[in-house]
């Protein structure tokens, strides 16, 4: 039991240091890097909580492809990060209002469930106890059953988004070369290659 | 103080020892695979490949080893000290640390854990990481253009693995390791997923950036891509990160695929020899296959490597887990 204590302080600690360290590097790759690193300490408290599954789709989704994506962009461009800060502390106010806003829609969700109707018969039997089912059968169980529209809704959602991003940023230029590996294969000899004998003196 | 020696000490000097059970091995593994990599390539281009060092030449991985440690460490003018030292660590860590969920045989494992397969692919997919950060603190261009291909083709790849991953627990119901292996106990998943398998292999060749796809090194346009600028420990840590991943995607296809450590026959001669071995035994087959493709196949053109992943793959392991999916619940076979 002490152990799990002192994993989850030492998780805790490096999740919000590393917090902090992403809003204060002064390099943007070392912010996504210490992004990263908050993303494990995360994974570590889902897997300290039991949540195994999420822990592994926290690392899988987020360090092994949005983060790369992040990582990726951010490399990319060249942009003189101390210029952009330079008008950081007139905004502050600004920012620091959306954060209280955001807090208090947390505190709102967080009351709502203690508070709202019918939220005992909910809380009460959300899943089978753990050491019954595993993790990913508890969630399959209680996603493609009792939410069943709202797991396709999302599905709908995240589509449209994809089909939207390649609709706004596919351009179809003009006199660009491309490999049509269909018609590459269906070249025959015969029909590209002309044999001829040719006499000498006379040419073609 | 005894119960302090029984309740925590005891178990983890248990645990350090089954760790060291499991990566000593492979990193002896690691180097008779280089070993074995250019016995193997030098037959096939009929030369002798290492023979001087010891007997057949076999003590050739072990001089190497010691060559690389000798000689000087070098850091680029400009570099990122931090990450260009970690980066790969990175790569060899991501390596070993994956060999903690792998069942050897029934019930030798060290952390027999219920999201086996999750861990897996995680740790699989983080091996990016390594290449994209050693590019980007390497300041050099060649190293850069390395990382930036590598972080595009490993994550394309991904989505195809993991589809093929998905198709596999389709006929598990099981993301555990040793379940995966024991439900393959009737026939192994390679005879009624042969496509998958095929897939899955070359999928696995593109995480490794192994040849063919091995662009993020391409020494002919590159120099040597991301490692370019690397030198003695340092190199030899991407160098045995790269084989250990090679080890790693060889036991993932044998544990999804080729029936783990089960006998490919149930019956007597076949189940006197232990699993172990007959794991060892598949992993050995699977890279075999890694080094015989290096020996024979040209490298892709980088929008060659685009179009299969994205146009080829993913498509067809969609289509894959779709008919699975169908065929399972048609027939009521999916796994309880």
């Amino acid at each position: 039991m002490i152990l799990q204590g002192i994993a989850f302080y030492v998780f805790a600690a490096l999740l919000v240091a590393s917090g902090v360290m992403v809003i204060s590097a002064r390099n943007p790759v070392h912010s996504v890097l210490y992004l990263i690193l908050a993303f494990f300490q995360a994974a570590g408290l889902c897997l300290l909580m039991g949540a195994e599954f999420v822990a592994m789709i926290l690392v899988i989704v987020y360090v092994g492809a949005v983060a790369v994506l992040f990582l990726f962009v951010v490399m990319m461009l060249d942009i003189n990060f101390r210029e952009l800060r330079q008008g950081a502390l007139e905004v502050l106010p600004l920012g620091g209002l959306i954060g209280l806003i955001l807090l208090s829609e947390l505190a709102a969700v967080a009351g709502g469930w203690i508070v709202a109707p019918g939220v005992e018969k909910l809380a009460a039997a959300p899943t089978p106890a753990i050491t019954t089912v595993t993790n990913t059968h508890a969630l399959g169980q209680l996603m493609y059953t009792q939410y069943v529209y709202l797991f396709q809704a999302c599905g709908i959602v995240l589509l449209i988004a994809m089909i939207g991003a390649i609709v706004l940023t596919l351009r179809h230029r003009v006199g660009v070369r491309k490999q049509d590996v269909g018609a590459q294969i269906a070249r025959h000899r015969d029909s590209v290659v002309a044999i001829r004998k040719v006499s000498s003196g006379e040419g073609v | 103080m005894a119960e302090f020696f029984n309740g925590f000490l005891l178990p983890l000097i248990i645990i350090v020892l089954k760790i060291l059970a499991i990566t000593v091995p492979l990193l002896v593994a690691v180097a008779f695979m280089t070993y074995a990599e250019r016995k193997i390539m030098g037959a096939m281009q009929l030369r002798q490949g290492p023979s001087l060092v010891g007997p057949f030449g076999l003590l050739q991985p072990f001089a190497d080893g010691l060559k690389l440690f000798a000689k000087e460490q070098i850091l680029p003018e400009g570099a990122n000290r931090v990450v260009f030292y970690i980066a790969p660590m990175i790569t060899f860590f991501l390596a070993l640390v994956a060999w903690a969920v792998i069942p050897f045989d029934y019930g030798v494992v060290l952390s027999n854990i219920n999201v086996g397969v999750l861990y897996l692919f995680a740790i699989s997919s983080l091996g990016v990481y390594g290449i994209v950060m050693a590019g980007w603190a390497s300041n050099s261009r060649y190293a850069f253009l390395g990382a930036l291909r590598s972080a595009a083709q490993m994550v394309s790849y991904e989505v195809s693995m993991g589809l093929i991953i998905i198709t596999v627990l389709l006929c598990v119901g099981s993301l555990n390791l040793t379940d995966i292996v024991r439900a393959q106990e009737t026939i192994w998943f390679a005879i009624p997923l042969f496509p998958m398998f095929i897939m899955f292999f070359i999928s696995a060749l593109a995480e490794t950036n192994r040849s063919p796809f091995d662009l993020p090194e391409g020494e002919s346009e590159l120099v040597a891509g991301f490692m370019v600028e690397y030198s003695s420990a340092p190199f030899a840590l991407f160098f045995l990160g790269e084989y250990a991943n090679m080890i790693l995607m060889s036991a993932m296809t044998s544990i999804l695929f080729l029936g783990g450590w089960l006998s490919p026959l149930p019956f007597a001669p076949f189940t006197w020899i232990p699993g172990v071995v007959w794991f060892a035994l598949k992993i050995s087959a699977c890279l075999f296959t890694f080094v015989w493709v290096r020996a024979t196949m040209p490298r892709y053109r980088y929008d060659q490597l685009m179009r299969l992943g994205w146009k080829v793959f993913l498509p067809f392991s969609l289509f894959w887990v779709v008919l699975t999916a169908g065929v399972l619940v048609t027939f009521g076979w999916l796994p309880k």
